[in-house]
């Protein structure tokens, strides 16, 4: 508790005043921090609150728009050097791993013990949630990266199929520009090209145990790997296919351009669907997910996970036990999955009400934990800490935007990247 | 102790003569009453901008992370901040828009007042036209010149749904032109208050000494470049520090209309320091840029308060 008390010495110095307004949150009431902002992403957050409100816990919203959490995090940060913290936080994995050397998380391990997690969650998702042996996080869901969302009404009009490979993805890509559509829709903000070069990496030749030397086992010769060249050529060249535009987009818009028709593709993790869901769209019909060329057997994760910090009494640990475990019972799993777009985490549930997008989620899943493919996600920090993530993003964001970086300055990027 | 002795002589001198206590204890409030009441101001202004000074110059001696440590590792974070290619970039484009910015605002705010002297009807008018960019947040004009400079739904698409197919306006996207946006559009919302600012000036300026010039056959650009300007130099040099400053902590308007991008090449010092404290938990490094930006902004107001120093004298 040295740290704490570390913490209270800041607060007197004055540091860190929150922008938000420090209610204390009523006895077994929790308060939640998240960055479920989006259409898709607010109905899935609502769902909890209602099976929370069924159990007599109170919900405080505390939701700080952002993607990935970066504005979030900034906001949690103060409000823990405010020694205010919220009763829990979405986090993602990497913040859960700093938080927990802060020593600041509270164990869940009881929980865990009586509901059986070591039993219902994949080995991959056990490691992001434990953090020394002990659980400290709720995973809520498995989302998957390597994922193209197309507009099927669109691609059939011109003709075109689904391209398999990515010498079929540039000339339908071409074919959709001369008819005036934009063939890829794109966000232009550092984590949505760290995770298109990601998912790049996976698809080419010996990619992907590039990718797991060099973001899992931090192995920075690993970029001297052909793939890893490879890579980066077919990443800039999809530059061709997208809108001039993107500078800065969320990904959410992205995906409405493809909603709409006026983009084909979009190459996105799966929480895209949960916008395709909110404009009640339905998979095959409307629009298709597809796993990147030569991808069907990988998957590349991220998991949303909520931490629970230390409470101060009794009635809201209770709160914190209760919300812990009712993520993980197969009612919220189920219903919050469906809205999010991601496949529950808890494996027992069954996926007969699912999508077929999320059948192939679980098949990819279970194919590539078969094959040693089932990867953390570097994009959405699931893999190194974000000291290196940053140095990562922007050896990647400087090589895609400016035509006259080298391979060779990202290769360099990367070494010293990992030397962080 | 002065003090002490009044309060006795008030006490005492109450009973017998009022005006004279008054007289006394109005003396000692006028000498007390302002240092006291500007005392809360002080001690919290003191410890929120000094008092932080000094912390961030102590945490980037440290190897902080996420959050404050006190593991004191020398220059490391310097040298890190250095090597880093962003940091760089960061400072190019501090000069590049520093420079710009400071000179076209100048420029455009004599030009404009000097027009606007020229006893022109509702000229009330115009000087407000010209000033409320000033009011405006710089995230809104952030947001609104974005959208401007997109190709998709700004200018360029303007000019092309007109007819004009081949006009081109895609600095915004660019990376080695998007800096020169920010710097439009900063000198858009500056420019009317460096206006006003020399038009108090101009006005102060003697009419006899132009009418004189005027007598002698001196040309009225010749008359403002030889007599006028040097009379504007202190109003000058006001402004530059004011469009200095301005400039040094420009932060809101990157982030509302390029978030630091295409990639990263409209980042700033105050941007970079924010991303590494905040986002990428390396609070040293950004402690370390924080020291840099303080010890770049102090050299360039020395001189500035070497002068008012002086005067003061």
């Amino acid at each position: 508790m040295r740290s704490l008390g570390k913490l209270k010495t800041l607060l007197l110095l004055g540091m860190a005043l929150p922008a938000v307004a420090m209610s204390q949150a009523r006895a077994a009431d929790v308060e939640v921090l998240h960055w479920w902002t989006s259409g898709g992403e607010a109905a899935a957050i609502g769902v909890l609150k209602e099976q929370l409100a069924e159990q007599g816990v109170g919900w405080t919203d505390f939701a700080v728009a952002g993607g990935a959490g970066s504005s979030a995090l900034t906001v949690l940060k103060s409000r823990i050097l405010a020694g205010n913290p919220p009763t829990a936080a979405q986090m993602l994995a990497q913040a859960v791993r700093e938080w927990g050397q802060e020593g600041l998380l509270t164990t869940l391990d009881e929980v865990a013990a009586e509901n059986d997690w070591d039993g219902i969650l994949p080995e991959a998702i056990q490691n992001i949630a434990k953090f020394d042996g002990s659980y400290v996080a709720v995973p809520v869901n498995i989302h998957r990266s390597n994922y193209i969302w197309s507009n099927s009404k669109v691609l059939a009009e011109h003709g075109l199929s689904i391209p398999t490979t990515w010498d079929e993805v540039f000339a339908v890509g071409e074919a959709l520009r001369k008819a005036g559509v934009v063939p890829i829709a794109h966000g232009g903000q550092p984590w949505q090209e760290a995770m298109l070069f990601e998912n790049i990496l996976i698809s080419v030749d010996g990619g992907p145990e590039t990718y797991r030397r060099l973001f899992v086992e931090r192995d920075a010769t690993a970029v001297e790997n052909p793939a890893f060249a490879e890579a980066l050529d077919i990443f800039r060249r999809l530059k061709s296919l997208m809108d001039p535009n993107f500078a800065g987009r969320d990904w959410n818009l992205a995906t409405g351009m493809v909603i709409t028709g006026e983009a084909a593709m979009q190459f996105m993790g799966d929480n895209a669907k949960g916008e395709f869901v909110a404009a009640n769209l339905k998979p095959g019909v409307d629009y298709a997910c597809t796993p990147l060329p030569n991808t069907q057997d990988d998957f590349l994760f991220y998991t949303d996970s909520f931490a629970m910090f230390e409470a101060t009494n009794e009635e809201s640990k209770k709160a914190q036990q209760i919300m812990a475990k009712t993520i993980l019972e197969p009612i919220f799993q189920e219903a919050f999955n469906l809205r999010k777009g991601s496949i529950p985490v808890n494996q027992k549930v069954s996926l007969e009400k699912f999508d077929s997008c999320a059948l192939n989620s679980r098949e990819g899943l279970e194919a590539a934990a078969a094959q040693n493919t089932l990867m953390p996600s570097f994009a959405i920090s699931m893999a190194v800490p974000p000291a290196v993530e940053g140095a990562m993003f922007d050896a990647l964001t400087n090589y895609f935007n400016n035509d006259s970086v080298t391979v060779d300055e990202v290769k360099a990027g990367f070494v010293n990247a990992l030397r962080q | 102790m002065p003090f002490a002795n009044s309060n006795k002589g008030v006490a005492a001198t109450a009973a017998t003569s009022l005006p004279a206590s008054t007289n006394r204890y109005l003396g000692w409030s006028e000498r007390w009453l302002p240092k006291l009441s500007l005392f809360p101001t002080l001690l919290v202004s003191g410890t929120a901008i000094y008092v932080f000074i000094v912390w961030t110059g102590v945490l980037s001696f440290t190897g902080s992370r996420m959050l404050p440590r006190y593991n004191f590792v020398g220059f490391d974070s310097y040298r890190a901040m250095f090597a880093t290619e962003r940091f760089g970039v960061a400072a190019t484009n501090i000069v590049i828009y520093a420079s710009l910015y400071i000179a076209i605002s100048l420029a455009l705010g004599l030009l404009l007042a000097i027009l606007l002297d020229q006893k022109v009807r509702g000229e009330g008018l115009l000087r407000m036209i010209f000033l409320f960019p000033m009011s405006l947040s710089l995230i809104v004009t952030g947001v609104v010149w974005r959208w401007i400079f997109n190709p998709g739904l700004g200018l360029e698409k303007f000019a092309y749904d007109m007819g004009f197919v081949d006009f081109k306006l895609d600095w915004i996207i660019n990376p080695s032109l998007a800096i020169y946006t920010l710097v439009i559009a900063a000198i858009w919302q500056s420019s009317g208050f460096v206006m006003v600012l020399m038009l108090a000036g101009l006005r102060g300026v003697d009419g006899s000494i132009i009418r004189a010039a005027q007598i002698d056959g001196a040309s009225m650009p010749y008359i403002y470049w030889k007599i006028v300007l040097p009379l504007l130099a202190p109003v000058i040099f006001s402004a530059t520090v004011i469009l200095g400053h301005l400039a040094i902590k420009n932060f809101d308007l990157v982030v509302a209309m390029t978030n630091g991008g295409p990639g990263y090449a409209t980042d700033m010092p105050a941007t970079f320091m924010y991303a590494y404290s905040f986002e990428r938990s390396q609070i040293a490094v950004g402690a370390a840029s924080s020291i840099i930006m303080l010890g770049v902004a102090t050299l360039l107001l020395v001189p500035y308060l070497y002068i008012q120093i002086r005067r003061g004298r």
